[in-house]
């Protein structure tokens, strides 16, 4: 049964619409409408992010196909993305 | 689609019908307070502001009291100042008739010899007002006399998937219909203001936005600050959004797809039948309603994952949220309830429905949740502090 959604092609993460145990699959709808699966390796609060994807540290994260901040360090699938490893970065967007 | 409301004399369409006890500043609020208590019907807020500020400052004032007059869904004002304060009472009244034609009473406290003889007089005329607004009938207008003021408080990560993505099918839909929807929350365009940027009218409209959002945050990076020590909230973090990029591409989900057709300053005058707008708010909830019911809107629609109760005292606020568990503990808080969204068990187009079905009964007389339960929070923005 789905238990998450990425919302972008382009995401590096997926967001959990019910909690989610440490060691079980996520099941996740894609934007199109199919199903991929991600063994998470934390537990994931209800509505909150995990990697689908590796991210070294610095690398931008990627949610609604668009920049919500930086890798605070390597971040492997299946991991919570929340502040304990997610930096700010103010982007200049005027010309983006 | 169409809606049953009061006709003014200044052409606008308001959707209640509400006699308004203005306090010039805060040494005319308690005056109000007992006023409106003396008049069914009468309602105040609790002004905090009004003197002893310098003129940027007061100029945010000066416009969300003659915008509230000015309201639609507001029939006549009675106005009373202290008559020291740096509002004036020949200020304000001036301020008002800029933008309205509709009845106006005047009481300065110390020209009416303190206030049990103010609270006598303009309980009268309040009192006057409310009799002939009662004899007032409702007529039918089309949705496109509607200024809708979106807002969001208390986000949380289905307010990205599901509310303000339902208030952005909603928003499409009554400029569609030839209204006007208003986005609001300048420090949470944060993160998004390319894709504002790219949806602008002209170029005008275009530079505008980003000028808001950058003059935000120079201002509070003036006085030694920055917007995220304050944004996103903790129950922002609690609920799943990390940072303010990420809940600032939430929130502008609330602007649906269409084009952006103008920029406006806090609480200044909306033309209306414009389309898509922007005003320049803060992100806190109150103020930022605050100056969209001050530029003419007669309807709020207010999307919220954590949940919140607040109301405006003018205008009517819908509460949407996206999250199932907040639905089910504050339900007696919160109007829809656009989870299905998030689980796939209704589509936008039926949601959709939905909300326009609320707007169209809001508008023509059904009672909210934060109305019928007597919220009506209100905040006035700030450019400094006081002298």
């Amino acid at each position: 049964m789905t238990n998450a959604v990425i919302i972008d092609n382009k995401d590096t993460v997926a967001v959990a619409i019910e909690q989610l145990q440490k060691g079980t699959e996520a099941e996740i709808r894609t934007q199109d409408g199919s199903l991929k699966k991600v063994k998470l390796i934390d537990d994931v609060p209800i509505y909150h992010k995990f990697a689908i994807v590796e991210m070294k540290k610095g690398t931008p994260i990627v949610k609604y196909g668009e920049h919500i901040g930086i890798a605070a360090c390597d971040i492997k699938p299946g991991n919570h993305v929340h502040e304990h490893n997610v930096e700010s970065h103010r982007e200049n967007l005027d010309n983006a | 689609m169409n809606f049953y409301g009061y006709k003014r004399p200044d052409g606008r369409v308001g959707i209640r019908n509400h006699v308004l006890i203005l306090p010039a500043s805060v040494c005319a609020s308690d005056t109000t307070r007992i006023v409106a208590n003396n008049v069914e019907g009468a309602v105040t807020f609790n002004n905090q502001l009004g003197c002893s500020q310098v003129a940027s400052d007061q100029e945010f004032t000066m416009d969300v009291m003659a915008g509230y007059a000015a309201n639609p869904n507001v029939y006549a004002t009675v106005v009373i100042s202290l008559g020291c304060e740096n509002c004036q009472m020949d200020l304000v009244v001036d301020a008002i008739k800029k933008r309205t034609n509709k009845p106006l009473a005047q009481f300065i406290i110390q020209e009416n010899g303190g206030t049990i003889k103010t609270v006598e007089r303009a309980t009268r005329a309040a009192k006057n007002f409310v009799q002939a607004a009662s004899l007032l009938q409702k007529e039918e207008f089309p949705i496109s006399e509607l200024v809708v003021g979106t807002e969001c408080g208390g986000s949380d990560p289905t307010s990205g998937l599901a509310s303000n993505v339902l208030i952005g099918e909603m928003s499409d839909r009554v400029v569609d219909l030839g209204g006007t929807s208003i986005l609001s929350e300048t420090t949470e365009l944060i993160g998004g203001e390319h894709i504002l940027a790219r949806r602008a009218k002209t170029l005008e409209v275009k530079a505008r936005i980003f000028e808001i959002v950058h003059r935000y945050e120079k201002a509070l990076q003036l006085v030694g600050e920055e917007v995220r020590d304050g944004n996103p909230s903790p129950g922002n973090k609690a609920g799943g959004l990390t940072t303010l990029e990420e809940k600032s591409l939430g929130c502008i989900h609330k602007a649906g797809h269409r084009e952006i057709s103008a920029v406006y300053d806090y609480a200044k005058e909306v033309t209306g039948k414009e389309g898509l707008v922007i005003m320049d708010t803060p992100g806190n909830d109150p103020s930022s309603v605050a100056g969209m019911v001050a530029g003419g809107a007669q309807i709020i629609v207010f999307s919220t994952g954590r949940g919140t109760p607040t109301g405006n005292p003018i205008s009517p606020v819908i509460k949407i949220t996206g999250n199932k568990i907040t639905y089910g503990n504050m339900s007696d808080n919160i109007d829809i309830d656009a989870s299905p969204l998030v689980y796939g068990t209704k589509t936008l187009e039926q949601m959709g429905d939905e909300l326009m079905k609320e707007v169209q009964e809001v508008a023509s007389g059904k009672v909210t949740k934060a109305e019928s339960l007597g919220y009506t929070e209100m905040a006035i923005a700030r450019v400094c502090n006081f002298v």
